[in-house]
C-alpha cells in the first residue's frame, strides 16, 4: 500500500500557524474562549485556593510527556473522508475495512470502535455512511477539561492520551461533542507479549483498565511517513491523510493539493457551529462512486475484533518489516 | 425546691446525650456501620474488578455516584449558608439551629468529596489531581472549592464549639472519660469567657460568616460547571450555576428540617426546636422552592421554545419518554406538594413539614439523577439512546454514603451539644439587656421578648 514520505522542511513554526489557520489570526484581536476561561478560572480559583496555588502553577505549565517528533519536520495532520467513495463496504459484502484495520493496528479493546461507521439518514431521505474517527480538534473540549493534563494536543495537532497519567474521571468523555472516547471499564485483553511493549501515548499498547481510549490518528505511523491504519485498509481509497503545512493529501494512490480537494468538493466538518475546529473533513456523498444507491438501507456489517482477525504482535512486526 | 433556670434546663437537656447512651443509639450505630460495611464490600468488589461492575458504560459514563455527588454538594451548601445569613441578619430564632445547620454542611461535604473518588477509574492516582492539577479543568476548580468550603465550614462550626467545650468540661467533670475530658480541654483553647476572648470570638465569627456565603455559592456553582462547560443538550446552559445554587438551598433547607425533626424526636429537644422554627424554615423552603421553580421554568421554556434537534430529543424523553416518571415525580412530588404543605397555615405542623422536607429530599435527588443521566444517554451522533441501570455495587455505595452522612450526626451527638449553648445564652443575655437596660446583666430570669431565641416557652 502506498507510503508517501514527504521531505520538505519547514523551520518557522510561526509562519506555519499563520498559513494554516485563519482562525488563529482572529485570535490576535478577539478574546478567545481559552483566554476568558483562563482569566475567570484563575481569578476564581486563586481567590479560593491560595494555599494550593504554588503546586498548581508549577504543574500546569508543560503537562504531558515530551514528544519525540523530529525537529526538522512539523506536520499538521488532517484526515479527509471522501463520502462519495464510502459505501460502508456493503457493496463488497465485508465489514467496514477501516474499523478492522484500526482494530488490528491498535488491538482495540472489545466493545470499542475508535473509528465508527454510522449509517445516517439524511434530511432529504437519503442514506449515507459517516466514518467517525477522533476529530483532532484545534480547540479540543476534551483537552480543556482534563484535570491532570493526561490528554493533550501534540505539536503535530494530534490529541493524545497519556494512559500513565489518566485518572479515569471521564470528564473528557462528557465534554467530547462527537462521542469519540471510550473507557476501559474492564481490563481489556492485550495481545501476548504486549505487557513488554514499549508503551507511549503515540502507540498506547498495552491497554489499561480505568483509563480512556480513543483514535490517535496513528501518531506512531504518520511520523514514519505511513498512512493511518484506517486509510491504508480502505479498499475504496476514500480516506486521505493531509498535511496543512504543506497543503498536500494522499489516500495511498493519488497525491492531491489538500486545499483544492476540500474547496472543489465543498468539504465540511462535523458540528462546525461548536467552534471546535476539527481537523477531519468530509466530502459530501453517499458512496455513489462505488454504486451505492441512496435507497439502499443495508447497514454495515459488524467489524471483527483483533482477536477474531487473529492478529498478534509477532505478525504485525513481520508485516512491518516486509 | 427552686425551679431550674433556663440555662440550667438547656444544659441538662443538651449535655444528657453526652453522658447517657441508650441501647437504641448502639443499635442505630451498628445499623449504620453495617450499611457502610456493605458499601465497602461493594467498593472492594469494584476495586478488584474495575468499574465494569457498575451499570455505567461508554454512552452513559456517569450514574449514581455523580448524582450523589451533586446531591450532597447541594445539601452542603445550605447548612452553613442558612446559619450565616440568619446570623448576619440578626434573626434571633436562629440560635437553637445554627449548630445543626453547620454540621449538615460538614457531613454532606465529606460525602461530596468522597463520591468523585469512588467514581474514578484509577483511584490509585487520586493524588495526581494535586500533582498535575490544571487550572483550566472544572474538576480542579471543584477540588479547590470543596476543600476550601470544608475548611471554612469546619472553622465556622468549631468557633462556637470553643466556649461550649469549656462548659462541657466544667459540667461533666468526672462523668466522662479522661480522654474526652482532655479533648474538651484541648478544644476549649483555654476559654474562660473573658471579655477579650468574647470579643475575639465575635470578630472571628463575623469574618467567617461573611466568608462562608460566597464560598458556599462558589461550591455549588463550580459543581454545576462540570456539566455547564460541556456542549451536551441539557447541560449546555448559561444559567446552570445559579440554577444549581438555588436548587442547593432548596434541598439543603429540606435536609435541615429533616435532621432537626429527627434530632428533636431522639434527643427530646421539643422545647428548643419549636413549631415556630419549623414554620420559619418552611417559609425559607417555600422561598427557595419558588425560586427553583422559576429557574426550572426559565431553563425548560427557552429549550422547549426553540427545540434544537438534540434539545428536542432530550426534552421528549424527559417529559413524555423513558425519564418522564422520574421527572414528574421530581416536579410534583419534590416541588409542588411540599410547597403546598409548607405554604398553607393548616398544614404547617411539624410532622407535615417533616413529610414535606422528605419529599423535597427525594425529589431533589431524583432531579440530580435526571440532570446527570439523560443528557449522557442522549445520542451525540446518529446512534441509539444509551442505557443505564445501576448495579447493586452502586446502590450499596450510595446507601453507604447516606449512612456515612447519618453517622457523622450520630457520633457528633455523643461528643458535643447539638445546640450551641453559647449562642443560646448570648441570646438570653441580650434579651435581658433590652428588657432592663438600667440593670443590664442583673436580671435573674431571661425576659420573654419577641427576640426570644425560641428557648423555654409554652405556646
Amino acid at each position: 500500500m502506498g507510503v508517501v514520505v514527504i521531505q520538505v522542511d519547514y523551520s518557522a513554526k510561526d509562519k506555519i500557524e499563520e498559513d494554516m489557520d485563519q482562525g488563529d489570526n482572529l485570535r490576535k484581536w478577539q478574546l478567545s474562549r481559552r483566554q476568558v476561561l483562563k482569566a475567570v478560572g484563575a481569578a476564581g480559583v486563586a481567590a479560593l485556593a491560595a494555599p494550593l496555588m504554588p503546586a498548581f502553577l508549577a504543574r500546569s505549565a508543560g503537562s504531558g510527556p515530551e514528544e519525540g517528533s523530529k525537529a526538522t519536520r512539523l506536520r499538521q495532520w488532517v484526515l479527509v473522508f471522501d463520502l462519495r467513495k464510502c459505501e460502508g463496504c456493503i457493496t463488497k459484502g465485508t465489514p467496514p475495512k477501516c474499523i478492522e484495520g484500526c482494530n488490528a493496528e491498535h488491538f482495540v479493546p472489545e466493545g470499542q470502535e475508535w473509528i465508527r461507521v454510522f449509517q445516517v439518514e439524511g434530511p432529504a431521505g437519503h442514506s449515507y455512511f459517516l466514518p467517525r474517527p477522533c476529530m483532532q480538534c484545534e480547540n479540543p473540549p476534551c483537552v480543556k477539561v482534563c484535570p491532570v493534563g493526561a490528554t493533550y494536543r501534540n505539536d503535530e495537532g494530534i490529541v493524545l492520551i497519556n494512559h500513565e497519567r489518566c485518572i479515569g474521571c471521564r470528564m473528557c468523555m462528557a465534554a467530547c461533542p462527537y462521542g469519540v472516547r471510550s473507557f476501559n471499564w474492564d481490563q481489556p485483553e492485550n495481545p501476548p507479549g504486549a505487557l513488554f511493549a514499549n508503551y507511549s501515548p503515540q502507540y498506547p499498547v498495552p491497554h489499561r483498565r480505568g483509563t480512556v481510549e480513543k483514535c490517535m490518528l496513528c501518531a506512531h505511523r504518520v511520523q514514519d511517513g505511513k498512512l493511518p491504519a484506517c486509510a491504508e485498509a480502505c479498499p475504496m481509497y476514500a480516506i486521505y491523510l493531509g498535511d496543512l503545512t504543506e497543503d498536500i493529501a494522499t489516500n495511498g494512490k493519488d497525491v492531491v493539493k489538500l486545499s483544492q480537494l476540500l474547496a472543489d468538493s465543498s468539504a465540511f466538518r462535523l458540528k462546525e457551529e461548536l467552534g471546535t475546529r476539527p481537523r477531519v473533513w468530509y466530502i459530501p456523498g453517499h458512496g455513489q462512486e462505488y454504486g451505492h444507491e441512496v435507497g439502499d438501507e443495508r447497514p454495515p456489517i459488524k467489524a471483527r475484533t483483533w482477536q477474531e482477525q487473529g492478529v498478534t504482535l509477532e505478525k504485525k512486526r513481520e508485516g512491518a518489516s516486509k | 425546691m427552686r425551679t431550674p433556670t433556663a440555662e440550667e434546663r438547656l444544659e441538662e437537656r443538651v449535655f444528657r446525650p453526652l453522658v447517657h447512651t441508650s441501647l437504641g443509639w448502639y443499635l442505630w450505630t451498628a445499623f449504620l456501620i453495617a450499611i457502610i460495611a456493605f458499601g465497602l464490600f461493594g467498593y472492594t468488589n469494584q476495586l478488584r474488578r474495575g468499574l465494569a461492575v457498575t451499570g455505567m458504560r461508554d454512552t452513559v459514563i456517569w450514574g449514581l455516584y455523580i448524582s450523589n455527588f451533586v446531591f450532597f454538594s447541594g445539601v452542603s451548601m445550605a447548612g452553613t449558608f442558612i446559619s450565616a445569613i440568619l446570623r448576619i441578619t440578626g434573626a434571633e430564632w436562629r440560635r437553637p439551629l445554627t449548630r445543626m445547620a453547620e454540621l449538615t454542611t460538614v457531613a454532606a461535604l465529606l460525602m461530596t468529596a468522597l463520591m468523585p473518588v469512588v467514581d474514578m477509574g484509577r483511584p490509585d492516582r487520586v493524588l495526581y489531581l494535586l500533582r498535575y492539577g490544571r487550572l483550566e479543568s472544572p474538576l480542579v476548580w471543584d477540588i479547590a472549592v470543596i476543600s476550601t468550603y470544608l475548611t471554612a465550614s469546619l472553622i465556622y462550626l468549631y468557633l462556637f464549639v470553643i466556649p461550649d467545650s469549656a462548659v462541657v468540661r466544667e459540667r461533666l467533670r468526672g462523668k466522662v472519660s479522661r480522654l474526652r475530658q482532655g479533648l474538651y480541654t484541648l478544644l476549649a483553647l483555654g476559654w474562660k469567657g473573658l471579655p477579650e476572648q468574647r470579643k475575639r470570638l465575635e470578630r472571628s465569627a463575623g469574618v467567617m460568616m461573611l466568608l462562608v456565603i460566597p464560598i458556599g455559592v462558589a461550591t455549588h456553582s463550580v459543581v454545576s460547571w462540570i456539566f455547564g462547560m460541556t456542549y451536551r443538550a441539557g447541560w449546555n446552559s448559561t444559567i446552570f450555576a445559579p440554577y444549581f445554587a438555588v436548587g442547593a438551598l432548596y434541598s439543603g433547607t429540606a435536609m435541615l428540617i429533616t435532621i432537626m425533626f429527627l434530632m428533636r424526636r431522639v434527643y427530646h429537644l421539643e422545647e428548643y426546636f419549636t413549631e415556630k422554627h419549623f414554620r420559619y424554615l418552611g417559609y425559607m423552603l417555600v422561598a427557595f422552592g419558588l425560586l427553583y421553580f422559576y429557574f426550572t421554568f426559565a431553563e425548560y421554556l427557552t429549550i422547549g421554545y426553540k427545540l434544537q434537534s438534540e434539545d428536542k430529543l432530550l426534552l421528549q424523553e424527559l417529559l413524555f419518554g423513558r425519564y418522564s416518571f422520574l421527572v414528574w415525580l421530581g416536579f410534583i412530588g419534590g416541588q409542588v406538594v411540599p410547597l403546598l404543605l409548607a405554604v398553607r397555615r393548616r398544614t404547617q405542623t411539624i410532622p407535615l413539614l417533616f413529610v414535606a422536607s422528605l419529599l423535597v429530599n427525594i425529589g431533589m435527588w431524583v432531579k440530580r439523577y435526571v440532570i446527570v443521566v439523560p443528557s449522557l444517554a442522549n445520542p451525540l451522533m446518529p446512534y441509539q439512546w444509551g442505557f443505564y441501570t445501576p448495579t447493586w455495587v452502586e446502590m450499596a455505595v450510595t446507601a453507604a454514603s447516606f449512612a456515612g452522612f447519618a453517622l457523622v450526626f450520630t457520633l457528633f451527638s455523643k461528643l458535643f451539644p447539638l445546640i450551641s449553648v453559647w449562642e443560646m445564652k448570648e441570646g438570653w443575655e441580650r434579651a435581658r439587656e433590652v428588657a432592663v437596660p438600667s440593670q443590664a446583666g442583673l436580671a435573674a430570669r431571661p425576659a420573654r421578648l419577641d427576640s426570644d431565641p425560641g428557648g423555654p416557652r409554652h405556646e
